[in-house]
């Protein structure tokens, strides 16, 4: 039985309502159903959360009602809006609708905004085709609408382009242009996902606002937990493709029903819980000795004459890591961390400033020293798709270092090695022939793996290893990754902007902030007593899944705001 | 454990099921072969004139099958001496031209900076002399020569291919399984070929398909201004030229030499079109998973 709201005035007044709503992929001949029977509505100005994995057909779901689905999907079943039935309508019509009465902002602000269109013209596209405005009164409602989304220099940004901003600006002109035409639904797909958590908390928070100021509905989608928690009044849960659970805010998180539901709530509290015991000792030998390291990279000039800027990436940073350990590195996008993970690696030649790796001076060391030396370090990137080479098969990636490292191995050998490592991952020997697009995103970071552990390396570097997973894989990958450290002892550089990552599997945490190290220690030490300005600003940041406290949280930040305001 | 597969085993299979693409390639070596073997065939030579056929029409009896042209020469053997030198220099030349054009543009592209900044000069060098100047300034100095046709082709279409290479080249270059490869002590030698090279194989074989084509279009018009191949030898571009100058009198000039010429740009169209499926893993339907 689906959950319909009754009003005071007892008569339905719901905005949105979706019944039997299924969605279906024919894709050679096979039909995929990736959503199955959803029923849910919604009423003006409440905000609902859609959360579930990847392929919980979460994403499916707003694309069939805005009838954004690919040629080869089908939505059926019935989906009223407005007090209209909107499913199947022809595509001039479906244009009245969407755009003017839904807005919708995607996750990545990168690629929804045209870079080469000026931020003004395609916020004023919408309007041009939505209204009968004329061109001076367009460009005041834009910019009137940049200022409410505290776009600083509106008129300014008007005639500029999207590549001036940063991901976060970008993301409020995304959501500028979502409600010019004042929309009475707003659907937001994943909108955070691709920002940094201190961004992430500002988006969140002024997409809240926008609710309130304009008096619209939300669709939140989401696989983070912390997000519904803080921004949504109902929730829906999904699961391939079906309802799991669906009820208030509260019931949801304090009060779960569903299996599904209590092991997302698990699982997402489990990620930040506490590491266990640190297992290092301070009296452990330094593998890796970093000195006063600084790196710039020139800015391309602008004019041929124009002095050269540098971009100072890491500034003047120095660190140990002791053997045996997971150091965690933490810090917003920019802050200079995969740098520092590229220096030890010699991806990155420094500019100055000096990496000691198990007592040798990477400086210092010819090519053939330093091929030496790589075998010992090893990388797992963030993106597992990008990290594997497309045109080679998993064998072929998983021999390569074999072949770099030992020259004249013999098949046979390699061939052994290669299947030990696929199944050490835990994947079956099956998957070799394989090439990367046929394989799921956890199964090619398994394989990222795999590859940087085939030269037996005793440092194991992880590049935002896990942030491109879903929460249950992500902690799959990182029960492999601790498994294989105390298997093979090796000693981890753990980088991530995911705090409670951090905060579950590491020794000790270095924070960074424009290439600087704000602050490092035990990991509880700075997690619980921190004591820079801007580790406690980072922490508070991060979105728990637990509605009270994020409300409260949401109280303070307004309280704070109001008190900036009012000096 | 599976069967071990490479990009080229698995581009085989791929290319297997393409009917088209398997079908242009018979094609194509059955017109190979005819134009080698063909004239053999033929009791007439290329520059043999059969004073009773002038102009004569496409006749078994005559043993003309193709007809004769204006001076009554053997129209069937003109057209395979023709494919010859069109086939050889479409062939040969972008071959030429793409082994010097990926390599060169997936180096500079690679190894950046410096190295980049100057090989591109150079490119950008090439491409400011004009091109008809650039054959006759050859012709001058080495005479006139089907391998310098070959020569002016090649040194002037690989500067092309090395640009699109290069800028492809830049966007691979920032992907992290490059930086895995570095970390995995590959030597740079070994990244462009096996990391660089593989990912630019789409684009490399759509372009050589319209290159063939083209090639053999840029020799037609060389022998056109009187550049290129000279009587009594001949190519399908030249012939299609005095085809259509006697287009209303006697046809077959035109329709066979440019049936043939038709024929072979389809061929490495749909030829083409099949290699760059069949390299790109992620187009291939996989029959046996």
């Amino acid at each position: 039985m689906p959950w319909i709201p009754k009003t005071e005035r007892g008569k339905m007044t719901n905005l949105f309502t979706a019944q039997n709503l299924c969605v279906d992929f024919t894709s050679r001949g096979e039909k995929i159903e990736a959503v199955k029977n959803l029923n849910f509505c919604l009423e003006h100005n409440q905000s609902l959360g859609i959360v579930g994995e990847s392929g919980s057909g979460k994403s499916q779901t707003v694309l069939s009602i805005m009838g954004l689905l690919e040629s080869n999907g089908k939505a059926t079943g019935s989906v009223v809006f407005d007090n209209k039935e909107i499913l199947g309508l022809e595509k001039k019509e479906l244009n009245k609708i969407r755009g003017r009465k839904i807005g919708m902002v995607f996750q990545d602000p990168m690629s929804s905004l045209n870079p080469y269109i000026s931020i003004g013209a395609q916020m004023s596209g919408v309007l041009l085709n939505h209204t009968s405005l004329n061109k001076a009164e367009i460009k005041e409602a834009c910019i009137e609408m940049l200022n409410a989304v505290k776009i600083p220099n509106p008129k300014q940004r008007f005639d500029g382009y999207s590549f001036e901003l940063s991901g976060g600006m970008r993301q409020r002109v995304m959501i500028a242009s979502a409600l010019l035409t004042k929309p009475k639904l707003l659907i937001a797909d994943e909108p955070t996902t691709a920002l940094d958590v201190t961004v992430q908390e500002q988006i969140l928070d002024l997409v809240l606002e926008m609710k309130e100021r304009f008096s619209m509905s939300v669709i939140l989608i989401t696989h983070d937990l912390g997000v519904v928690a803080r921004s949504c009044e109902r929730v829906l849960v999904l699961k391939d493709g079906l309802e799991q659970e669906t009820g208030e805010l509260s019931q949801i998180f304090y009060n779960p029903r569903a299996a599904y539901t209590k092991e997302l709530l698990l699982k997402s509290k489990e990620i930040g819980a506490d590491r266990k015991q640190s297992e290092t000792k301070k009296n452990n030998s330094v593998t890796t000795k970093i000195k006063n390291l600084t790196v710039c990279f020139p800015i391309p000039k602008q004019t041929f004459f124009a002095k050269q800027e540098q971009l100072v990436a890491v500034d003047d940073v120095s660190l140990d890591v002791y053997e045996g350990e997971i150091l965690g590195v933490v810090g917003e996008s920019g802050s200079g961390k995969s740098t520092l993970a590229k220096n030890i690696l010699r991806l990155v030649r420094p500019t100055k400033g000096e990496i000691e790796l198990f007592g040798e001076q990477l400086s210092l060391l010819d090519k053939k020293q330093m091929k030496k030396a790589r075998k010992k370090m090893q990388v797992v990137f963030q993106d597992p798709l990008s990290s594997l080479n497309p045109r080679m098969t998993v064998f072929e990636t998983l021999s390569e270092p074999l072949n770099s490292f030992y020259p004249g191995m013999n098949r046979d050998s390699i061939e052994k090695d290669v299947q030990a490592a696929i199944i050490e991952v835990g994947l079956g020997d099956e998957l070799l022939g394989r090439y990367p697009h046929e394989l799921s995103g956890g199964q090619c970071q398994r394989v990222a793996i795999a590859r940087a552990l085939m030269p037996k390396p005793q440092l194991l570097i992880c590049d935002e290893a896990v942030s491109a997973l879903d929460a249950s894989i992500r902690s799959e990958i990182i029960e492999l990754l601790l498994g294989i450290k105390q298997k093979r002892k090796l000693t981890m550089v753990f980088i991530a902007h995911d705090l409670a990552v951090v905060k579950k599997i590491c020794d000790r945490v270095i924070v960074m902030k424009k290439g600087k190290v704000v602050e490092s220690g035990d990991t509880k030490d700075v997690f619980y007593s921190p004591k820079e300005a801007y580790t406690k600003k980072l922490l508070d940041s991060v979105p728990v899944p637990d509605p009270d406290l994020e409300h409260e949280k949401y109280k303070k930040r307004r309280l704070a705001n109001q008190a900036k305001k009012n000096l | 454990m599976k069967k071990q597969s490479s990009l080229l085993l698995d581009a085989w299979g791929a290319l297997k099921q393409n009917k088209a693409a398997l079908f242009s390639f018979a094609t194509m070596l059955t017109m190979i072969f005819l134009v080698i073997f063909g004239p053999m065939l033929s009791p007439f030579m290329i520059d043999q004139t059969d004073w009773y056929q002038l102009s004569a029409r496409p006749s078994l009896a005559s043993g003309h099958i193709f007809g004769t042209d204006d001076l009554g020469r053997d129209l069937f053997v003109r057209v395979m001496h023709g494919g010859r030198i069109s086939l050889m220099v479409g062939l040969v030349a972008t071959l030429v031209s793409v082994l010097i054009g990926v390599s060169y543009g997936a180096i500079s592209g690679y190894v950046g900076g410096k190295v980049d900044a100057v090989m591109m000069r150079v490119v950008d060098v090439l491409y400011a002399m004009p091109f008809l100047f650039f054959v006759i300034l050859l012709m001058v100095f080495f005479g006139r020569s089907i391998l310098l046709i070959f020569i002016a082709i090649g040194a002037v279409n690989w500067l092309d291919i090395a640009r699109i290479v290069r800028g492809q080249t830049l966007n691979l270059k920032g992907k992290e399984f490059v930086d895995a490869a570095r970390a995995g002590g590959v030597s740079t030698t070994k990244i462009v070929y096996k990391h660089i090279v593989p990912n630019l194989l789409g684009l490399v074989v759509v372009y050589v398909a319209l290159t063939v084509p083209q090639v053999i279009l840029v020799e037609s018009f060389l022998s056109f201004l009187g550049l290129g191949v000279q009587e009594p030898l001949t190519s399908w571009g030249a012939l299609v030229n005095q085809g259509a100058k006697q287009m209303e009198t006697s046809p077959w000039m035109l329709i066979f030499p440019g049936m043939f010429l038709a024929t072979t740009l389809f061929c490495f169209n749909f030829i083409g079109d099949g290699l760059r499926d069949a390299l790109d893993p992620k187009d291939r339907t996989r029959q046996n998973d």
